[in-house]
C-alpha cells in the first residue's frame, strides 16, 4: 500500500516527534553529548537540518529547551546534541537512560550562512558551550576539502577542563585547521594560552581580510570584543556573524519571549550579521 | 457589494435569529461585574441597551444613558482576541505507555462564532494579529480556523471616550473593511453596510429596504460627530525612529517609578500576543498536557536565561512594551502594533497613558 502525501495529516509547528536516546558521552564538567534516533521513520524522512539550527527537546512534565545540533549527520536518523545542565529540562536530559523516549520539535532557526565562493579564511570563535553549534560548521568545512582555504578555530573556556570537544582538536588540526584554545584561569598542567579569545584574533595571520568570515557563538561580551578585534584586522562588518541566545518557548515566532529589538531570535536568528545586532547589544536590558 | 440597507430597530431580533438559525454562537457586548464585556448572547435583550461607559486614565464606570440605544459606548476590558487567540489553549499531550512517551497534537473543536459589535479599532486589531499568526513563517492553524470561521458584524462608534485615539492610528472610528456586515445605529434603526458575500447571504432573507438618503446623511453626521469627540492624539510622524533613538534615555525612569509591572495593559490590549506553554501533568503523571496561556513582557520570568531575567527592571520592561507596540512592530509586521483603542490607559491601575509617555520620552507634541 502506498500513501500519498496529500493524505498525510498536516504537521503543525507544535507536532512533537518521539526520539530515542541511543548513547551519551561526558564532555566537560556538567556537559554531555547525547545521540538520539527518531522512533518513526516518517519523522526522520521529513527532518533535514543545517549547521547552526536548533531543536526543541521536550521532557514531559519538565518542558522544552532549545538545543543546537552539535553534529549534522548525512543520515538524518541520528540527532546529536551537546547539552550543558543548568536547570529543569537540561538536568532531566542529563538523567535520561539509554532507550528512553523524549520529544522533539524542529529544526528551527536560520543556521550559519553558506560559505561564499570566494571564501579564503574562516575563523570560528566558540566560548564554552557556544562551540556546540559551531562544530557542524568545522566538520562541514573540513569534509569539503577546501584545501586552498584556511580554517582557524578559536576556543575559549573558564579553565582547561571546560574546553569543549578538546579530544577532537588534534584531528581537526590533522585535517588542516589551526586550533587555538585559551582559558581564563591556568592550571599547572596547562601548556596553552591564557586570556580572552578576542586577544587571539589580534595575533592571527589573516592574508585576505576581505575574503575572511568570522562565525562566533558564546557570551555576548566575548562575541562583541571578537567583532571589534576582527574589524581592527580589516575583516568587513558584513563578514561577521553571531549566534544569539534569549529565552525561548515556542521557537516559531508566536510567543514573544525571544524578542531582541526588532528580531525574534527563534525565526530571524539565531544567527545574525554583526551589523544587525551591534547597536542593540549596547543597550542594557533589551 | 449591495448598496446600504436599513434595519428598523424592531427587526434587530430577526438578524440575531438568523445567525442562531445558521448555527452561529453569537458573541456580543453584555454587562457583567459592572463592565461591558463580550460573551454569548441568546437575544437582543442581553445587549447593554441604554447603558454607556465613562473612561479616563485608570478609570472605568458604566452608567445608564437617557436613550435606548444598543451600542452607545466604546470598548471595555475584553477584546475579540479572547475568542480568536484563547487565553488558555491545549496545545499537545504526552502520554506515558508501555513503550515510553507518545505525543499528540491537540486542536479544539471548531465553533462557528458570530461577533456582534466589533468596532473599527478592533477590526484593525484583528488584522494585526492575523499578521502575527497567519503571515509569518509558521501558521497558527487553530487561530486560522477560528478566524476564517467567524462572522463579523461591525458597529460604527457613536461616541468616543477621552482615551480613544483611533484617528491618530488610522484605525477608526469608521469601519471600512474587514467585516461581513457593518451597522451604524441611528434613531430608528440600523444603517447596514454589506462587506462580503457571506454577509449578503446572511442579510438577504431579511428582505430589508435600501437605506434612504436621509439615513445616509444621518450616518455621515454620526461619523463626523464621533471623529470630533476624539480628543486624544499621538504624533506618529517618524515615531519608530524617535523611540529607537531614545532607548538609553533616562526619561524611562519616570514611568518606571509609577508602573507596577502588573501586566494589565498587555492583558487588555487587543494586539498583544505573548504567550507561554506550561506543563500540566495528571495526578499520576501518566499524561502531561501542554497548555498555552497568555503571558506578558511585564513578567519577570519572561526573559529568564539560566534563571536570570534579561529585563531585570521595570524600566526595561516598560520600554520593551512601548517600543514593541509603537516601533519594532513596524520592522516585524510592517505596521504599528497599536490601534489607539485606549484600553491600556483605562485599565492601568495607576493611569499611565502611553501617549503622554511617548511625548515625555521623545517629544512630539504637535
Ligand atoms: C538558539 C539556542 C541554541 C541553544 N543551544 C544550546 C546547546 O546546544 N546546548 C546547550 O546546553 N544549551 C543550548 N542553549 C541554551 C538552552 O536552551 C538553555 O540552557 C536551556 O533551555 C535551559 O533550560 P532548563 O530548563 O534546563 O533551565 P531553566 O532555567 O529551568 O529554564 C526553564 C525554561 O526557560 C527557557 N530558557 C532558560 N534559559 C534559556 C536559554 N539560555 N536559552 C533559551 N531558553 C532558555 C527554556 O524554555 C527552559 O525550558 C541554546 C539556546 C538557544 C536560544
Ligand atoms: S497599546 Fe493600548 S491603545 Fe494601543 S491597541 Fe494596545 S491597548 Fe489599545
Ligand atoms: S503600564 Fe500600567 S497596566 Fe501596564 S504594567 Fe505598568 S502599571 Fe500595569
Ligand atoms: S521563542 Fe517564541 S517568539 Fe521566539
Amino acid at each position: 500500500m502506498t500513501t500519498t502525501p496529500a493524505n498525510d495529516p498536516p504537521v503543525s509547528a507544535w507536532t512533537t516527534a518521539p526520539i530515542v536516546l541511543r548513547s551519551t558521552k561526558a564532555e566537560t564538567p556538567g556537559v554531555f553529548t547525547a545521540e538520539f534516533e527518531f522512533k518513526c521513520e516518517q519523522d526522520a524522512a521529513r527532518f533535514a537540518s543545517r549547521p547552526g539550527q536548533f531543536n526543541m527537546l521536550y521532557c514531559p512534565g519538565y518542558g522544552e529547551s532549545a538545543i543546537s545540533l552539535s553534529r549534522v549527520c548525512e543520515n538524518s536518523q541520528r540527532l546529536v546534541h551537546t547539552i550543558r545542565s543548568v536547570g529543569d529540562v537540561t538536568n532531566r536530559l542529563a538523567r535520561l537512560k539509554i532507550g528512553e523516549i523524549i520529544g522533539l520539535r524542529g529544526p528551527f532557526g536560520n543556521g550559519w550562512p553558506d560559505f561564499p565562493d570566494d571564501l579564503q579564511h574562516l575563523i570560528v570563535v566558540g566560548g564554552g558551550i557556544g562551540l556546540a553549534p559551531l562544530r557542524p560548521v568545522i566538520e562541514q568545512f573540513l569534509a569539503s576539502h577546501m584545501a586552498t582555504r584556511e580554517l582557524t578555530v578559536l576556543v575559549g573556556a573558564r579553565s582547561c577542563e571546560h574546553l569543549l570537544f578538546a579530544g577532537e582538536y588534534q584531528s581537526w588540526r590533522d585535517s588542516g585547521a589551526t586550533v587555538i584554545a585559551t582559558v581564563d584561569r591556568s592550571a599547572p598542567e596547562w601548556k596553552g594560552e591564557v586570556g580572552v579569545v578576542p586577544a587571539l584574533i589580534d595575533r592571527l595571520n589573516i592574508r585576505d581580510p576581505a575574503e575572511t568570515q568570522l562565525f562566533a557563538c558564546g557570551p555576548e561580551i566575548m562575541m562583541s570584543y571578537s567583532a571589534t578585534a576582527a574589524l581592527d584586522r580589516d575583516i568587513p562588518r558584513d563578514n561577521i556573524w553571531f549566534s544569539m541566545e534569549r529565552h525561548m518557548n515556542c521557537a516559531i515566532g508566536h510567543c514573544g519571549r525571544c524578542q531582541f529589538g526588532s528580531h525574534f531570535i527563534c525565526t530571524s536568528g539565531p544567527v545574525f550579521r554583526y551589523n544587525d545586532v551591534q547597536q542593540l547589544l549596547t543597550i542594557h536590558g533589551l | 457589494m449591495t448598496s446600504p440597507l436599513f434595519l428598523p430597530v424592531a427587526e434587530l431580533p430577526k438578524l440575531l435569529a438568523r445567525l442562531l438559525e445558521l448555527g452561529y454562537k453569537v458573541i456580543a457586548p453584555t454587562i457583567d461585574q459592572e463592565a461591558i464585556v463580550y460573551s454569548e448572547i441568546q437575544s437582543v435583550e442581553d445587549l447593554p441597551r441604554g447603558w454607556t461607559d465613562e473612561q479616563e486614565p485608570g478609570h472605568y464606570r458604566i452608567k445608564p444613558t437617557s436613550n435606548d440605544r444598543y451600542f452607545d459606548y466604546v470598548v471595555g476590558p475584553h477584546s475579540w482576541k479572547k475568542y480568536l487567540f484563547p487565553p488558555l489553549q491545549l496545545i499537545s499531550r504526552a502520554i506515558s505507555g508501555e513503550e515510553g512517551w507518545t505525543f499528540e497534537t491537540c486542536s479544539d473543536a471548531p465553533e462557528q462564532l458570530a461577533f456582534l459589535g466589533v468596532r473599527a479599532c478592533e477590526l484593525a486589531a484583528m488584522k494585526i494579529q492575523d499578521r502575527v499568526f497567519l503571515d509569518g513563517a509558521y501558521v497558527d492553524t487553530g487561530y486560522q480556523r477560528r478566524r476564517e470561521g467567524s462572522f463579523v458584524i461591525a458597529v460604527n462608534c457613536s461616541v468616543a471616550s477621552p482615551n480613544c485615539f483611533c484617528t491618530s492610528m488610522n484605525s477608526g472610528p469608521r469601519c471600512k473593511t474587514g467585516f461581513d456586515l457593518a451597522l451604524t445605529e441611528l434613531d430608528d434603526g440600523m444603517f447596514v453596510e454589506v462587506g462580503s458575500s457571506r454577509g449578503q447571504d446572511v442579510i438577504e432573507p431579511l428582505s430589508l429596504h435600501a437605506a434612504t438618503t436621509q439615513h445616509l446623511n444621518s450616518a455621515e453626521n454620526l461619523y463626523a460627530r464621533t471623529v470630533s469627540q476624539v480628543s486624544k492624539h499621538l504624533n506618529t510622524d517618524d515615531l519608530r525612529n524617535r523611540l529607537m533613538s531614545n532607548l538609553n534615555d533616562g526619561k524611562w525612569d519616570s514611568v518606571a517609578e509609577r508602573c507596577l509591572s502588573c501586566t494589565n495593559c498587555t492583558m487588555v490590549c487587543p494586539t498583544c500576543f505573548c504567550s507561554h506553554v506550561s506543563e500540566v501533568p495528571s495526578l499520576d503523571e501518566t499524561v502531561v498536557e501542554r497548555q498555552r496561556k497568555w503571558d506578558s513582557c511585564f513578567n519577570l520570568e519572561f526573559t529568564a536565561v539560566h534563571g536570570t531575567p534579561v529585563r531585570n527592571d521595570v524600566r526595561s520592561r516598560y520600554r520593551q512594551w512601548l517600543t514593541h507596540k509603537l516601533a519594532t512592530w513596524h520592522d516585524q509586521f510592517g505596521e504599528s502594533g497599536c490601534v489607539g483603542c485606549g484600553r491600556c490607559i483605562t485599565w492601568c491601575p495607576v493611569g499611565i497613558d502611553l501617549t503622554v509617555e511617548v511625548n515625555a520620552i521623545c517629544g512630539g507634541e504637535s
